[in-house]
Parts: C-alpha cells; sequence; structure tokens
C-alpha cells in the first residue's frame, strides 16, 4: 500500500474559497471559506441541512458552485482530481447493482486499467489487499446487495483505498454501521493520516469527535468556526452552529 | 413448417428473417444490459415511439422529390432525426421542475401522435406506395431483402465493437456517476453514447420488431439475464444471447403462420424467458428460493 511518489507536504490539503451553492432560491451554503490541513483528519459537524454534503460535493465539482474557488494541494481542481478519493453516502448507489465487492474495489482502478487495459493478476491482487485493509477480504465474491450496511461501506472505503489518493473525503461514513465496522473504519482512517493523508468526513457523532478527529469545521450554512479539536470544539461554538444549547459532556 | 423455418430450410427470405432477427436481438440484448442498469428504459421508449414522425415525413419528402419513397436507408435517416429530436425534447423538460416520467409520456404519445396522422396523411395521398409503412409499427418481415439483412448485421456488428471498448466507463457510470468523475469520465458524454448506441438498435429493429415493441426486445432479455448472474458484463453477455434466440426462433414462428407480425411474437418468447428465469434461476429465481426456503424448514423440524 505504499505510494510510490512522496508526498509533497503543503500545509493545506483543500482550500474553499467563497464558495457559494444554491439548488433552487436560497443558498445551501453561502460564502464558505475554509483550509483543510493536510496530513490531518478534519471532522465536517453540523445540524440537518447545515450544507455538509453539499460543502463536499461543491468542492469536487459534482454538483455546480454559484461561487467560489477550490485548490487541491495548491492545484485548481481539475488538475487535481487523480490524488482525490471520495466515498459518498452508502444510500446514493443501488446495491442491487450486479457486481461483486471485489468489482468495485476494481472500479477504484480505473485511471490505471482504462477503458481496455487488462485487469490481470497484479491489479486483482491489490484489490484483494484493500479489500483485506478494511476486513472484507472473505466477501469478495458476494454480491454487494447481500452484504451488510456496514460490509458495503468497507467496500466503499476499499475502493477509495484502490485510488491511492492523497485526499481523502468522506460523506457521513458511519451513518448507520456498527461498533465494530466504526472502529475498523477509523483504524484505516488513522493510519491513512500515519501515512500522511488528508481526511476530511462529514460527522454526526459529537461524542466521538474528540477521540476520531485532530480539526473541525463547524458548518451551517456558512463557516462558524474552523481549528483544532481542543479549541474549536467547545459548548459555546457548538451552541451558535446548532443554533441551541446542548446538554452534552462537551467542554465549556 | 415451423420446423423447417427453424432449420432455416424454409426458403431463403425466412432464412434471411431468422437470421437478421438474432443478430438484431443479440444487439438488442448486449445493450439493453446497459440500459436498465443505467435505467433509461422508460427514455428508450420515447425515443423509439418517436421515430415515427420522421419515418412518415421522409416518405413525404423522398416521395415529393420523384423518388420510390420506400428507400429504407431514407426512412431510418428520418427516423434517426426525430428520435433525436424526441431525446432532445425528454432531456429539456426534465430540466424544467417536471419529473422524467411525466416528460417521457408527454414526448412519447405526442410524438407517436403526430406519427399517426402523418401515416392516415400519406395513405389518403395515394403516392408514392406507401404500402407496407405500417410494417414499421409491430414489425414486417414478409418483405425483407438481403440488403436489410446485411445492414442489420453490420449496424449490429458496429454496435457490438463500441459496446464492447466502452463496458468498463459505461459500467462505472451507471453504478456511481459521482465517482465516475472523479475518474475522470464525464456521465454526460456516456450517457449520450449509450443513447446512440440504443437508437442504433432502435432503427436496425424497425423493420423487424417495430417501433412500438423494440423496447420489449431491449428491456426483456437482459432483465431475464440478470436472474442468472451478478456481475455486469454476464448480464450484457446472457441477455444477448436470450435477445438472439427470441429474435431467431420468434422470426421462424412468424414466418410459419400466415399474417402473423413478428415483432409481438419475438416479444412474448422474451417474456417467457423472462418468466423462466424469474422462476428457476439458481440463488434468485423464486422456485428455487422457495425450495431451499422449504428445505431449511424441513431441516429446522427434524
Amino acid at each position: 500500500m505504499v505510494d510510490p511518489t512522496p508526498l509533497p507536504a503543503p500545509e493545506t490539503a483543500l482550500s474553499v474559497t467563497g464558495l457559494t451553492v444554491a439548488y433552487t432560491g436560497a443558498p445551501a451554503i453561502e460564502d464558505v471559506t475554509a483550509r483543510f490541513a493536510a496530513a490531518a483528519m478534519t471532522a465536517i459537524i453540523g445540524p440537518n441541512g447545515a450544507g455538509k454534503s453539499t460543502l463536499l460535493k461543491a468542492a469536487l465539482g459534482l454538483i455546480p458552485a454559484v461561487a467560489g474557488e477550490v485548490r487541491v494541494f495548491g492545484q485548481p481542481l481539475a488538475k487535481s482530481l487523480p490524488r482525490i478519493a471520495y466515498v459518498p453516502q452508502r444510500a446514493s448507489v443501488d446495491w442491487d447493482f450486479p457486481a461483486r465487492a471485489l468489482d468495485v474495489v476494481l472500479m477504484g482502478l480505473y485511471r490505471q486499467t482504462g477503458a481496455l487495459g487488462r485487469i490481470g493478476a497484479q491489479e486483482t491482487a491489490f484489490a484483494r489487499a484493500c479489500l483485506a485493509r478494511v476486513g472484507m477480504q472473505a466477501f469478495e465474491t458476494r454480491q454487494i446487495g447481500a452484504l451488510s450496511g456496514g460490509q458495503q461501506q468497507r467496500v466503499f472505503l476499499a475502493r477509495a483505498l484502490a485510488q491511492r489518493a492523497d485526499l481523502y473525503l468522506l460523506d457521513e461514513p458511519f451513518a448507520g454501521v456498527d461498533a465494530a465496522t466504526e472502529s475498523a473504519i477509523i483504524a484505516v482512517l488513522q493510519s491513512l493520516r500515519d501515512e500522511g493523508r488528508s481526511i476530511v468526513a462529514v460527522h454526526h457523532d459529537l461524542a466521538t469527535v474528540p477521540a476520531y478527529f485532530d480539526r473541525v469545521l463547524l458548518l451551517n450554512r456558512r463557516v462558524v468556526a474552523e481549528g483544532p479539536v481542543a479549541t474549536t470544539f467547545r459548548q459555546a461554538q457548538l451552541a451558535q452552529t446548532y443554533g441551541a444549547a446542548l446538554a452534552t459532556a462537551i467542554p465549556a | 413448417m415451423f420446423l423447417d423455418a427453424l432449420l432455416l430450410h424454409a426458403g431463403y427470405n425466412a432464412a434471411l428473417v431468422s437470421v437478421g432477427a438474432g443478430l438484431l436481438g443479440f444487439a438488442a440484448g448486449c445493450v439493453g444490459a446497459f440500459v436498465n442498469l443505467r435505467r433509461r428504459a422508460l427514455v428508450s421508449d420515447a425515443m423509439a415511439h418517436a421515430t415515427l414522425p420522421g419515418v412518415g415525413l421522409a416518405f413525404l419528402l423522398m416521395a415529393a422529390l420523384g423518388g420510390e419513397g420506400r428507400n429504407l436507408a431514407g426512412l431510418l435517416a428520418g427516423a434517426a432525426l426525430s428520435a433525436a429530436l424526441g431525446l432532445w425534447a425528454v432531456q429539456a423538460l426534465s430540466r424544467t421542475r417536471l419529473p422524467e416520467d411525466t416528460a417521457i409520456g408527454a414526448v412519447l404519445s405526442t410524438f407517436y401522435g403526430a406519427g399517426i396522422v402523418i401515416l392516415t396523411v400519406i395513405q389518403n395521398l395515394t403516392l408514392g406506395r406507401p404500402a407496407g409503412l405500417e410494417g414499421f409499427l409491430l414489425g414486417s418481415t414478409a418483405g425483407m431483402l438481403r440488403s436489410d439483412a446485411v445492414l442489420i448485421a453490420a449496424g449490429g456488428a458496429a454496435a457490438m465493437l463500441i459496446l464492447y471498448a466502452l463496458r468498463r466507463p459505461l459500467t462505472l457510470v451507471a453504478f456511481d456517476a459521482g465517482h465516475a468523475r472523479m475518474m475522470g469520465l464525464s456521465p454526460r458524454r456516456y450517457d449520450m453514447i449509450l443513447m446512440l448506441l440504443t437508437l442504433a438498435v432502435v432503427l436496425l429493429g424497425l423493420r423487424v420488431v417495430g417501433l412500438i415493441l423494440i423496447v420489449a426486445l431491449l428491456i426483456t432479455p437482459a432483465t431475464a439475464a440478470r436472474y442468472w448472474t451478478d456481475r455486469a458484463g454476464l448480464v450484457a453477455l446472457i441477455g444477448g444471447g436470450i435477445g438472439a434466440a427470441c429474435g431467431y426462433v420468434g422470426a421462424a414462428i412468424s414466418a410459419s403462420l400466415p399474417d402473423m407480425p413478428t415483432g409481438p411474437v419475438i416479444v412474448l418468447l422474451a417474456f417467457a424467458a423472462f418468466v423462466l428465469s424469474a422462476l428457476l434461476a439458481p440463488n434468485r429465481g423464486l422456485l428455487t428460493r422457495a425450495l431451499s426456503r422449504r428445505a431449511l424448514r424441513l431441516g429446522a423440524a427434524r
């Protein structure tokens, strides 16, 4: 799993400047300016409808932005797409699709294989290694619809691993998965971070933020606060983000 | 008589029709698998119906220019143009706040209605020997020529070659368009290519199956194939095989019965293949599942 090209180490993995997205009428996110640190795990936190998924999709150009600029490792988005892996929400695809777990992971190798390149023993072995890294090697021939929700999420993560990206963007990777899958996924993400890769995840469970993440971005259609968990993940900022004081054990 | 037709002994023309329908069935089954995966079945039905005004107008134009009016290449060119217009109309309507199925319903019925009006006008004009145009509705292979069969074979082979070369990007786009974009693929471009391949099958099938039922030859064999395998490429291949068998046998049946239109026979055979697959396929078949549930129950009771 070692990337042959050494990572250059700029401070910022992903930067968005003045990003505004509107579906119909009122903007879903407005004038969002944020820098996501390289070689760190950042959580995007905010209430429902805050525009967390929208921010990820717009940063990747998957939905059109009204205004704003995106740079990845200092380069324009179009140039850096090969360095990005995106793990969408599990519900965004049809799991009855005729594909096995291994086939989905092999889709992450498309940039190498292209439309006509042979998928040989080497590519298959690499895809198997990606499945093994998320603990799914026993399920490689299983049709993806016959997997549990947590297993499907792991297959998605394995597909992202196959891309050997430097920046991983994940949309609610822990939604509807069991505790075992959650700890397996977080272990993989932390090992990616320790290899110097950058992780940005939309996250819902406030209780696990300090244990899982290095930095947080608090979002409610606009950026409320951004910074290290220790200084930014505080009662006052969260109350401002969610519009009400939250009765939790979050430090004041 | 039917056995003769099946074994290609029922005369040159019947043999030509059977082979042509078989090739068409193969192309339709393969392309249809990707149409199913990308959920474009209804769009392709609208496109097929939208060929009719083009057929009529092309006939009028060719007859007015003093031609015979029934030149197949000319009729197909007209069909392609009006199908493309219909596809554009569906996409333009879907960009407003109309849901896609509403847009499809509106376009399908409007174009088909316009086509029927034009055909009726043509029949009342007694101009340029219009007999046989209504064969485009349900398929009529009676007057099929060797050149028609060659056209189907060549067109089908070209479509299969393109489909084979693009099977991976088409699969990626169908499974997860967002991920495909991250892989540098343009979903819009591949959707357009898939629609062009579908249009090719529709045009090749106009003579054999007819524009009303061609969507069934696209969708049903591929749907039946889904029961037999969990791999996208194999769904396409098996769908092609089922489509080929239905086309070949259906044309033979139609040739051995008087005045039996080819399209409906082929489509009924495809439906039979679907029912058999849904009942009997290993793992996913209804009967197979019922039997294994019974075995489980008996095992638990013991």
